[in-house]
């Protein structure tokens, strides 16, 4: 349902400003994964202290958001939908600004590499990994803004996949620490980054679980995937 | 059953309306616990309300469809109210569904009087057991530590909310079964309407109660079950937390968020 249709043209104002500031959120917290990913693949510094210090862009909107929410939970009391949809949004936010934390991480790890010069092999597993957990986070947000019940489920369904990856690397950088104990602490590095990854991922399928929350009314959080739609 | 009252497809037509007021109703009143009605102005919330103890005939004419069902003293049988004809079997009935209506009523007499009034003409006579029933009655009002030393006042000396609670402490003098509330808070301030509020969920323990209001975080606030009319239908009828979380008709939806057009 649209916030356009209340009788206080106010109030829609007021849901559709937060909204738009979550998915402006969203798009940061994107960026800063894009980055971050980008500055670690490259070994970029500047790229990665970049990253770094935009942590700061997200911080801003996430104490935004909860500033708007409050009030309009005061002014408005809102009911159904849009209880719903406030509900969802502050949870949201807080995944988001987690997401971000770790988007920092991750270019942190970036710069260890880069200051101690010793190289992986490989970014091979990292970077499909990578990419299939920008396309979650990208998805997920596209559900939220949509109110897209059938995109969230699809995107829950990708976690199997990143956790795959997760696992492949694990075992990639174990056989080269094993080959060549100098490259532990890269190797080392890389494992922090993916988790941190597998972290965004699981954090982007909260989100798609609030979306089915807002959208059909029920809690679907801790629920196995398999019996998820049966449950709906 | 545990209900205390059972409007069933109940059809209400004033006298020479062209139309019903009440296509159908259905509404369960469990026991000991707070029914509210909710609904935009003229949807028939009050009507039906007033249906259950059969105020509106107070005046004649009106045409009335299906039942209302009261339990009996008995706790197992059950009395449609509508087939009450007599006079005196009326009186009855409204000691038994009492009723609050918007604007306090207190009559004009003292603060001791305007109770004691009811339980004389229901035949209580001895004066210990009125001061007694009175005391109770105020106490469960929550009245009686603001009055106790001024019984003998003037009744319409209390402020709006006290004369409110007064007129609930005359109701229950009479120890009715269910209690009907005709937007009980509406004149009142939000202090006053607080006390109130807490007031029924006390009485809840004791009564059955049935309450028509305008403040829908007021329903959200105080009842464990909320229906919604609209144009003299009940739309929905459910658990409180459901009608205000996730109602399930969009009519419902779009009053309770403010969109109804």
């Amino acid at each position: 349902m649209s916030s356009r249709d209340h009788i206080s043209h106010k109030f829609d104002e007021e849901v559709d400003a937060v909204t738009t500031n979550v998915l402006q959120m969203g798009g940061v917290v994107y960026e800063q994964l894009s980055s971050a990913v980008t500055a670690l693949l490259n070994c970029d510094k500047s790229l990665a202290e970049k990253v770094v210090a935009d942590d700061v862009k997200v911080n801003t909107l996430d104490v935004q958001i909860d500033e708007m929410c409050n009030r309009i939970i005061v002014m408005r009391q809102p009911t159904a939908t849009d209880l719903r949809l406030i509900m969802a949004i502050i949870k949201i936010t807080n995944d988001l600004e987690r997401m971000g934390d770790e988007a920092k991480r991750i270019a942190r790890q970036a710069l260890d590499l880069v200051q101690r010069g010793a190289l992986p092999d490989t970014f091979d597993c990292m970077e499909q990994m990578a990419e299939r957990v920008k396309e979650m986070l990208d998805r997920s947000l596209d559900a939220f803004a949509r109110k897209d019940v059938d995109e969230a489920f699809l995107v829950i369904g990708l976690d199997n996949k990143v956790d795959k990856d997760y696992e492949n690397l694990t075992r990639q950088q174990i056989t080269y620490m094993m080959e060549d104990p100098r490259k532990i602490h890269a190797s080392i590095d890389l494992l922090w980054s993916a988790r941190s990854l597998e972290r965004i991922g699981d954090r982007s399928c909260n989100i798609c679980e609030y979306v089915i929350y807002l959208v059909k009314g029920k809690d679907v959080r801790h629920i196995d995937i398999k019996d998820l739609e049966a449950h709906l | 059953m545990n209900n205390m009252m059972e409007v069933q497809n109940l059809s209400f037509t004033y006298n020479g309306a062209p139309a019903p007021s009440l296509k159908s109703i259905s509404l369960p009143v469990e026991k000991n616990k707070v029914t509210a009605l909710i609904g935009p102005s003229g949807c028939g919330k009050s009507t039906l309300l007033r249906g259950m103890n059969r105020i509106h005939d107070l005046y004649p004419g009106h045409v009335y469809d299906g039942s209302i069902q009261l339990l009996n003293p008995d706790g197992k049988s059950y009395t449609d109210i509508l087939s009450l004809k007599k006079e005196a079997e009326m009186i009855r009935l409204r000691q038994r569904v009492g009723m609050i209506f918007q604007k306090p009523t207190p009559f004009p007499m003292t603060i001791l009087e305007n109770i004691a009034y009811g339980l004389k003409l229901s035949g209580v006579k001895r004066r210990a057991d009125i001061e007694e029933i009175v005391e109770k009655s105020l106490r469960d009002a929550a009245l009686w530590g603001e009055v106790k030393d001024r019984l003998n006042d003037d009744a319409r000396g209390l402020s709006g909310g006290q004369q409110q609670r007064l007129c609930i402490a005359r109701a229950i003098a009479l120890k009715p079964e269910v209690i009907l509330f005709d937007e009980p808070t509406s004149a009142l301030d939000p202090i006053s309407t607080l006390a109130i509020e807490e007031m029924i969920s006390v009485l809840r323990e004791s009564y059955s109660i049935c309450i028509v209001t305008h403040n829908m975080q007021q329903a959200a606030r105080i009842s464990d079950y909320t229906g919604f009319m609209y144009l003299g239908e009940m739309i929905e009828f459910d658990q409180t937390d459901t009608i205000f979380m996730k109602p399930a008709v969009k009519q419902t939806e779009d009053y309770i968020s403010g969109r109804f057009g």
